[in-house]
């Protein structure tokens, strides 16, 4: 039903969901019954043991995600969706990897993790396992470069999110660092301050 | 006060205004049916088999307005429950299903009659439970009864181990229940029923295109209201029959692959389409690209989730159909300043006569035979002897369309059909439902002879009960339908459809203590439901029909509307349908 022509895109879902027995089944169900492909899947509890949260990544046009969000929030034990994807959020996911490590190539592996941040979480004479955390890109990235020595395995978790902070905060530390700047007559004042997330 | 779980189940029915409970004991529900031995205020009608219960439950709650209860041992039982469910779920009908369940701790167990009955029925349902502990009974039976009658109405099923029926525990009927997750939204957007009612105003060719949701709502006065005071002409989804009056001169019956041709294409020509608690199913849209192509979609309805799954709707409004309709009376009314003015009352007239002429070339027609009775005269005739008054279910097939075409309706909850599932062997134990819900009224169940025989087992429920319902077996010796689309798409290659094995009727009805009567010929029609009307208890009309009649109009699958087909299709008809048929 691509009437819109978006094209089919990968968002990513955070659900609060009540914590009972079933809820994720029910989740699940409601996806393959309808022929919507989960990516990934990630959920926990929240502060409040009563509620859990749960990560979804999945593809589609606007028109799939549309019905996907309609879908969630008629279940029953559904409290809140949120599609992240359009906001501006975090997102993490962590991979453990085990590479093929021979004498010959091992400097070269430990650079990479070193490059990407990566541990090393386990070691034998001809493999090292690494454990690293990022956006997909970064994930995506490092295999990429490991994959010419030989993945052994690879364990991904589900993606996690989390929205960034509202921007009204923001707003008011523009405010205040301007002023600083003004008392200071500081010839950058003129840039613009984007975040203080940098 | 200690009670033991099954006691506190049935006080909890009783509680939620249940009276008529459809069941069929096993072991793992003996503790109900114990604690039932002497309870007073509920009635228990014992079905013949599991479906029967659950079907009667979509009865009564169809034509009553009331939650349906059906009440079934573990195992088997639930399973057999699942396509009630799954009918009840498409056609959103109010029914508790509660099912036994082995003992807790024994669940997984792969114990006797074992079945993951929660698993099973999670995709089937508006929502279900599993009851771990007596202390928890009153709390979820009431949420199960609030969800199923609540927002867009559904099945619930509540699972029941044994175990927790044995156990006692405090009864305490809580006051309200309220599920953080849960509120449908019952009052429409003012601004978007203002903004729908400028569309509706500036409309030249409007047509309101009615759902079940408006029989769910209970909105048939505000939907005439509506009609009467904007003159648009008015088609209905099979679900929705009885929710305007068939003879009024606004009413255009049912649309969609056998709906009639004035209203398919009123639908096509339309510019402004108003749909009211419908949910564009692919049965009334043919091919989705010429459904309406050229109108504003308006679309009324409960659920947001049926919104714009279709086809792209411009206004949506999501709300309970009567409260919303309320509100675009009386924002029509001041759109149009009272009564319709005069060059609105002329471009309405117009179109209202465009869509007479389109009923004068082609309206319902059959042939008539002197010798063989045809389908289509049944109806007639039933129609003409029940005036509108009598409660008509249906099962599924050929038989159900001719009663949707032919037969006329007055009010609402008159009528009682599988429409979303068209589970054959529904037509039997949802009249036996309607029957327990209006002990006084008419029931006439008009089914077919491939769908009778899936639950004929409940002449003897009837009997045991005498419900008198009378069933009209349209009886042409074949699955019908199936060899309609196997003649009219698959080139006449008949596989898999002859009936000719079935019992004879008259005497099955007998056998099971009903009064069976046979009709052969047109003349002995009318005598035979006249005789079937008036006989007290149970009664089953043998009607021997036409055995090659195909219902017209028809649209094939993943046709479009506008191409139906009239009449007997020739040689390149059929080549056509043969090719758009896109699977279903």
């Amino acid at each position: 039903m691509n009437q819109n022509g978006s094209e089919p895109r990968k968002h990513t879902i955070a659900v609060l969901v009540e914590n009972k027995f079933g809820v994720l089944s029910r989740v699940a169900g409601l996806f393959s019954a309808r022929g919507y492909n989960i990516e990934s899947l990630s959920v926990g509890e929240t502060l409040d043991p009563s509620m859990s949260r749960m990560t979804l990544v999945v593809r589609g046009d606007e028109f799939v995600i549309e019905q996907v969000t309609k879908q969630l929030h008629k279940l029953i034990d559904v409290i809140k969706v949120s599609d992240l994807t359009e906001e501006n959020h975090v997102e993490r996911e962590m991979i453990l990897v085990r590479v093929n490590a021979e004498p010959a190539y091992r400097a070269e592996i430990l650079r990479i993790a070193d490059i990407f941040r990566a541990k090393v979480v386990d070691v034998t004479p001809l493999t090292y396992t690494l454990e690293a955390t990022g956006e997909e890109s970064k994930t995506v990235a490092l295999l990429d470069l490991l994959r010419p020595f030989g993945i052994k395995e690879l364990v991904r978790t589900g993606k996690i999110a989390i929205a960034r902070s509202p921007k009204t905060k923001v707003r008011k530390v523009e405010e205040r660092v301007g002023k600083a700047r003004e008392a200071i007559k500081d010839p950058v004042k003129e840039q613009k301050i984007t975040g203080f997330v940098d | 006060m200690k009670l033991s779980g099954a006691r506190i189940f049935l006080e909890c029915l009783k509680r939620e205004g249940v009276d008529v409970v459809f069941g069929l004991p096993g072991g793992a529900v003996l503790p109900v049916y114990d604690a039932l031995y002497d309870f007073r205020g509920l009635t228990h009608i014992l079905v013949r088999q599991e479906a029967g219960a659950g079907h009667a439950a979509e009865g009564y709650a169809r034509v009553s307005g009331k939650v349906g209860v059906a009440l079934v041992t573990s195992g088997p039982a639930a399973t057999n429950l699942v396509t009630a469910l799954q009918d009840a779920y498409m056609d959103s009908i109010p029914i508790v299903a509660f099912t036994g369940q082995v003992p807790t701790h024994l669940i997984g167990n792969d114990a006797f009659q074992e079945a993951d009955n929660v698993g099973i029925t999670r995709s089937c349902t508006k929502h279900n439970f599993l009851v771990k502990d007596p202390r928890d009974m009153a709390e979820t039976i009431k949420e199960a009864f609030y969800i199923a009658g609540t927002g867009r109405p559904g099945p619930v099923h509540v699972d029941l181990p044994k175990d927790v029926l044995l156990k006692e525990a405090e009864f305490h009927y809580p006051e309200k229940v309220h599920l953080r997750s849960y509120n449908p939204t019952y009052e429409g957007h003012p601004g978007q029923i203002k903004r729908a009612a400028q569309t509706i105003f500036r409309a030249k060719r409007p047509v309101l295109y009615v759902g079940g949701g408006v029989i769910s709502s209970d909105a048939a006065p505000e939907l005439l209201a509506l009609a009467d005071l904007t003159q648009i002409p008015v088609t209905t989804t099979v679900m929705a029959l009885g929710a305007f009056p068939s003879d009024h001169l606004l009413s255009m019956g049912m649309l969609g692959m056998h709906g009639s041709y004035w209203a398919n294409m009123a639908v096509y020509n339309s510019d402004c389409l108003i749909a009211v608690g419908a949910r564009f199913d692919d049965r009334v849209t043919g091919k989705i690209e010429h459904f309406s192509p050229n109108s504003e979609i308006i679309h009324i309805d409960i659920d947001p989730s049926s919104i714009s799954k279709n086809i792209k709707v411009h206004i949506p409004i999501v709300g309970d159909a009567k409260r919303v309709l309320a509100r675009l009376v009386q924002e029509m009314a001041q759109e149009q300043g009272g009564q319709l003015p005069d060059i609105q009352r002329a471009i309405r007239e117009q179109w209202l006569r465009q869509i007479a002429e389109w009923r004068q070339k082609h309206p319902f027609q059959y042939d008539w035979d002197d010798q063989v009775i045809k389908p289509q005269y049944v109806m007639e005739e039933i129609s003409n002897l029940i005036r509108g008054e009598a409660l008509v279910v249906t099962g599924v097939g050929q038989h159900q369309m001719w009663a949707a075409q032919y037969v006329k309706f007055k009010h609402p909850r008159h009528w009682c059909t599988s429409g979303g599932l068209g589970t054959m062997g529904y037509g039997l134990p949802a009249a036996l439902g309607a029957q327990a819900a209006f002990p006084n009224k008419l029931v006439v169940n008009i089914d077919g002879d491939g769908s009778f025989v899936m639950n004929s087992q409940e002449l003897a429920t009837l009997v045991e009960h005498q419900l008198p319902v009378k069933t009209v077996i349209i009886n042409n010796g074949y699955h019908g339908m199936v060899r309609q689309w196997q003649e009219i798409i698959y080139g006449g290659r008949f596989c898999a459809i002859d009936l000719s094995a079935s019992p004879d009727f008259v005497k099955l009805a007998d056998a099971y203590g009903c009064v069976g009567i046979r009709a052969t010929k047109p003349s002995e029609v009318v005598p035979a439901l006249e005789k079937a009307f008036a006989t007290p208890g149970p009664v089953v009309i043998d009607m021997v029909v036409d055995r090659e009649e195909c219902v017209f109009p028809m649209v094939p699958a993943g046709g479009a509307n506008k191409d139906m087909i009239l009449t007997h299709p020739n040689k390149e008809q059929k080549a056509k349908a043969a090719k758009s048929q896109t699977g279903f």
